[in-house]
């Protein structure tokens, strides 16, 4: 209903020519400029580009940030170690490692795994930190009283008990990297589409443009809905989302 | 811990204290000696030696660039930013009192919001040029959400007995809004506006690399492009100081700010 009546209104501001038609074109005509995509090879290339860059990143930033962050949050004298360190590389805003990854890692992929890995690492290292932090004593220690190994303990509770936390961070860190994805594709010009917004904004064709900056949208939302029903499901047992469910 | 003596445990720990305040201040200080030893022996063009970053950070920022570079970003930065919660706050917090309003907007702003920000940069360049006007705007929407959509989850968030007294008391709108909806929902808001201001950073460098001729975001991918690394070296430091510096500044006046909410829950 909401949606309708806004859409209806952004479509008759540029049919009216209330603003400018020419670099505002009614939003059917947006829409019909990506739907005309669809059939295009191309288009999911672009696609598929931006979430490469995306899926790598995050990987390697997972792949480090939860062993790390499980050490650092069951070790308290590496977190004191490392604790100003990453104070003081946490707020760098990851965009400033644009260059040095343009120098190292030429204009292709690598750079935009490079910097979506570096700026999705932060949010997962302190989600897990807090995570294992936050693990119920009392169980930790009739573990370690039944004589449980060390990794036997990590398996069974800590990792259970922080799992809702490594969620979030993982949400958080998905919306993370794929504004670095599509920055690094418009900046640096590696395939994907952040390069094709910026091509069809210079050739003059506003219409698909348009088009593809709402692509990039639907594919922010479709990955945050994913993300959040697969922690629903994976994670059902957990009292958070027990609550939840019943509460909804 | 509590059948020793209370004295030595105390002395233990404060020395223990001591002992890790010494490891958090050591470690920083060890790896920058261990990255100067290294850069100025390993002879690599794209790490320069230390010294040369340092000295090159001195001749660009302090203060060469300062007035061309440095103030236009910040003041981009903090244009949007203000923007932003001028807007924000008023917004939010309108949205979260009216379940009507929030319920029509709800999607479309959950669907602006899932638009990765630097995507909007064409769409700024398109209506508003390559001037100021795009990046402040670009900015100010980026920031925009975290700070409007914390400010609805602070004010829905409210203590319905709170909010019943009000109505009891025949508490007028405009007083329950300052004096009841809007102290409660400050942490959340807070909250937003540290997400925003760190975001307000990032879109001031992303803006200023994809159109400008200057600022620090320019600056930096100009000397990558002509090769003075220890210039992109020294302008890479400033943003992380900058970044730094934003973050800590804004803990700081948030500790301040909400002293009362802190030690009202007795976690301060």
């Amino acid at each position: 209903m909401g949606l309708a009546a806004i859409l209806g209104f952004l479509e008759a501001l540029s049919r009216l020519g209330v603003v400018d038609p020419r670099s505002f074109p009614p939003i059917s005509e947006d829409v019909g400029a990506l739907v005309l995509q669809l059939p295009d090879l191309a288009f999911w290339e672009a696609v598929a580009a931006t979430l490469e860059g995306w899926a790598l990143g995050l990987g390697v930033a997972v792949a480090l940030a939860v062993p790390l962050g499980i050490l650092l949050g069951s070790l308290p004298p590496a977190d004191h170690a490392l604790r100003a360190v990453i104070e003081f590389l946490r707020p760098i805003p990851s965009v400033a490692l644009i260059p040095l990854a343009i120098l190292l890692y030429g204009l292709g992929v690598t750079s935009e795994v490079f910097l979506v890995a570096f700026a999705s690492f932060w949010p997962l290292l302190i989600q897990t930190l807090y995570g294992v932090r936050d693990v119920d004593p009392v169980a930790l220690e009739t573990s370690r009283a039944f004589g449980d190994s060390w990794p036997r303990r990590a398996g069974r509770i800590v990792l259970p008990s922080a799992l809702p936390y490594l969620a979030t961070g993982l949400r958080i860190a998905s919306a993370t990297a794929l504004i670095l994805a599509v920055t690094a594709e418009l900046i640096i010009g590696s395939p994907g589409l952040g390069r094709e917004i910026e091509v069809a904004r210079s050739a003059g064709a506003y219409s698909l443009m348009y088009g593809l900056i709402i692509a990039t949208g639907v594919l922010g939302w479709g990955l945050d809905t994913v993300l959040d029903r697969t922690e629903r499901q994976v994670l059902h047992w957990h009292p958070l989302h027990r609550g939840a469910e019943a509460a909804s | 811990m509590s059948d020793h003596d209370l004295g030595t445990s105390g002395r233990a720990r404060w020395a223990a204290r001591g002992t890790w305040i010494a490891v958090e201040a050591l470690i920083p200080l060890l790896l920058l000696v261990a990255w100067g030893a290294w850069s100025a022996t390993a002879n690599s063009f794209y790490f320069p030696p230390l010294t040369d970053i340092l000295s090159s950070f001195r001749t660009t920022w302090l203060f060469a660039r300062f007035g061309s570079d440095v103030v236009p970003s910040l003041l981009r930065l903090f244009a949007g930013y203000a923007a932003a919660v001028v807007v924000g706050i008023p917004l939010g917090a309108l949205l979260g009192l009216s379940p009507l309003a929030l319920r029509t907007t709800r999607p479309v702003i959950e669907f602006v919001r899932s638009i990765p920000p630097s995507a909007l940069i064409p769409f700024g360049i398109v209506v508003l040029g390559l001037g100021n006007a795009m990046k402040v705007f670009v900015i100010a929407l980026a920031c925009l959400f975290p700070v409007l959509l914390n400010t609805v989850d602070g004010v829905r968030g409210i203590d319905p007995v709170a909010r019943e007294t009000s109505r009891m008391y025949g508490i007028g709108a405009v007083d329950h809004v300052r004096g009841v909806v809007l102290p409660a929902a400050t942490p959340r808001i807070a909250a937003g506006l540290r997400t925003s201001l760190a975001l307000a950073l990032t879109l001031t460098v992303i803006t200023e690399m994809a159109a400008s001729t200057n600022g620090i975001g320019y600056f930096i991918l100009q000397a990558q492009r002509s090769f003075p690394i220890p210039e992109m070296w020294s302008g890479m430091l400033l943003l992380g100081l900058l970044g730094y510096l934003l973050n800590a500044g804004f803990a700081l006046l948030e500790r301040r700010l909400l002293a009362w909410h802190r030690g009202a829950r007795g976690t301060g």
